[in-house]
């Protein structure tokens, strides 16, 4: 009993980081029925944009949110703006095309600047831990993940309930035609959802990086997460996020202890498979 | 002010792909007055008022508010000057509530500084809507949706409204109260157009009314002159 609490406890701090990793993908989802494939290489760009800065200013990591969560703003109004929009209303195809076209050509431009190389944004506190009891550790990296999805998430909910446009984005999500009535410019707001959607990637972007090694091709590894975390919580929902992220990451984490960290994955899935099969609109899910 | 024409409309034609739904249409509607639209289904009058509203563009003809060319403006920008719709089947945010339905009214940048002085006046002409602020409008009747569409419409402090067939699918005593209310916006100042399948109510309530058959208009005037017999000629083509 005392050997599983270890697993258990670091699966829910990771959990605050599945979340912050799925709440892009879910939210624009939710409004514009879009599912972004290139999500997990946007949120890699935020990780090699973060080591960027963090190499060239030489600050800790955590500083360059900064500097990340503003240029992935912009990155993400262009991406809607300019390229989804476009496609918007002509089905579902097109959006998923242009977003899978997207994520091969960050995937390549990634790896032409730089390099294949596995990278990692260290920190003084990447190795330190807080020893609660004999057998029981808290890895600080692992509670300033789940700290920051916390903190993303209300931020969200607040930003969504209460703001002018966070209630026109929820609008336009419920109707269009009638939001546009309302004054609304529908494209417009898009471009500035997926700008926010790009933020909590930026942080997510960060965090991983401060946790785990990346490549220019681990987007898609990330993309799979975001993906299970969702179909686990149900798609759109905020708080299926985070209670997705938790579900996902206890089930790796307990599957890794028990059974080898070669079935972390798998017993991930097999959960995932489980709320499939049981609830398949997912545990908050209306659709 | 009686008679600055609020709302003119020349020569209007509209297509949806291949079929014309509207035929050289041209109605005034004067600052202050209540006009009605009257057709059959079918007949157009949705069409003028998703094209005047900037939701439709049209192919050939203008559209002026207060002066000003709005035709194939996106309808963003029609509201921003005052003209607000209040769309056919109420089209009320489902997923807000009765309060976030009429605080996203008042999205355009003119009228969010007076948001909570505009929100007192709809509340005082619906009371129900203050009673039901923190309801999911997906759980109103329908008379209350369609309070709540009218409301929120109002919310943007608009000089003129379009309300699109406000009394389809409800009881007849909910209609008269909300006709009741619509008088009552009037004498405040704002000018209405009434688009109506229900002939006698909305020529009640007008001071001049178009009649619409297969996308023309067939006859208009002052209602009190019209008689029966030309109106149902007119409405049915007969």
């Amino acid at each position: 009993m005392q050997d599983i609490l270890q697993p258990v406890l670091n699966g829910i701090l990771l959990g605050g980081l599945y979340a912050v990793i799925a709440i892009g993908l879910s939210t624009m989802f939710g409004i514009v029925r879009l599912v972004n494939l290139a999500h997990g290489d946007l949120l890699i760009l935020g990780s090699f944009l973060s080591l960027v800065l963090a190499s060239s200013v030489g600050l800790s990591p955590y500083w360059t949110i900064l500097g990340v969560v503003p240029v992935m703003y912009f990155v993400g109004f262009f991406v809607q703006g300019f390229l989804l929009n476009r496609v918007l209303g002509k089905g579902m195809e097109p959006p998923l095309l242009v977003a899978f076209g997207l994520s091969i050509i960050l995937q390549n431009l990634l790896l032409l600047i730089f390099t294949p190389d596995a990278r990692s944004l260290m920190t003084r506190i990447t190795l330190m831990t807080i020893q609660v009891t004999k057998s029981l550790n808290i890895p600080v990296v692992y509670l300033l993940d789940f700290l920051a999805g916390l903190a993303v998430i209300l931020c969200l909910y607040y930003f969504f309930q209460k703001t002018y446009l966070g209630r026109a984005i929820r609008a336009a999500s419920d109707d269009e035609g009638a939001a546009q009535l309302m004054g609304i410019n529908t494209k417009n707001i898009y471009a500035k959802a997926m700008g926010i959607a790009m933020m909590t990637a930026g942080i997510a972007g960060l965090l991983v990086g401060t946790t785990f090694t990346f490549y220019p091709h681990t987007g898609p590894q990330y993309l799979i997460i975001a993906f299970g975390v969702i179909v686990i919580g149900g798609f759109g929902s905020m708080k299926g996020c985070f209670v997705g992220g938790f579900i996902l990451a206890v089930a790796q984490l307990l599957g890794a202890h028990f059974l080898g960290p070669g079935y972390q994955l798998l017993s991930g899935y097999v959960v995932l498979l489980v709320v499939l099969a049981l609830r398949p609109q997912g545990i908050f899910g209306t659709v | 002010m009686a008679d600055t024409v609020a709302l003119k409309v020349s020569g209007l034609d509209v297509h949806y792909k291949d079929f014309q739904a509207l035929w050289d249409v041209s109605i005034e509607v004067n600052a202050g007055q209540v006009v009605s639209i009257i057709g059959a289904n079918g007949a157009g009058k949705s069409t003028l008022l998703n094209t005047t509203s900037g939701l439709s563009t049209p192919t050939k003809g203008t559209i002026e508010f207060l002066g000003d060319r709005i035709d194939g403006q996106p309808p963003h920008e029609t509201v921003a000057r005052g003209v607000s719709l209040v769309p056919e089947g109420r089209r009320v945010f489902p997923r807000l509530t009765v309060y976030e339905n009429l605080f996203i009214g008042s999205y355009t940048p003119k009228s969010r500084p007076k948001r909570e002085q505009i929100l007192g006046t709809i509340y005082e002409l619906f009371p129900v809507l203050k009673e039901r602020r923190n309801q999911m409008s997906d759980t109103l009747s329908g008379g209350e949706q369609q309070m709540l569409a009218i409301g929120r419409a109002l919310m943007s402090e608009p000089k003129l409204i379009l309300c699109d067939e406000i009394s389809l699918g409800l009881a007849p005593v909910i209609i008269a109260g909300i006709y009741k209310r619509l008088r009552q916006i009037n004498e405040d100042g704002i000018t209405i157009v009434l688009v109506e399948q229900d002939i006698t109510r909305s020529l009640k309530a007008a001071n001049y009314a178009y009649i619409l058959l297969e996308g023309k208009v067939v006859l208009e005037g002052e209602p009190s002159v019209m008689t029966e017999e030309q109106v149902k000629k007119a409405y049915f083509g007969i």
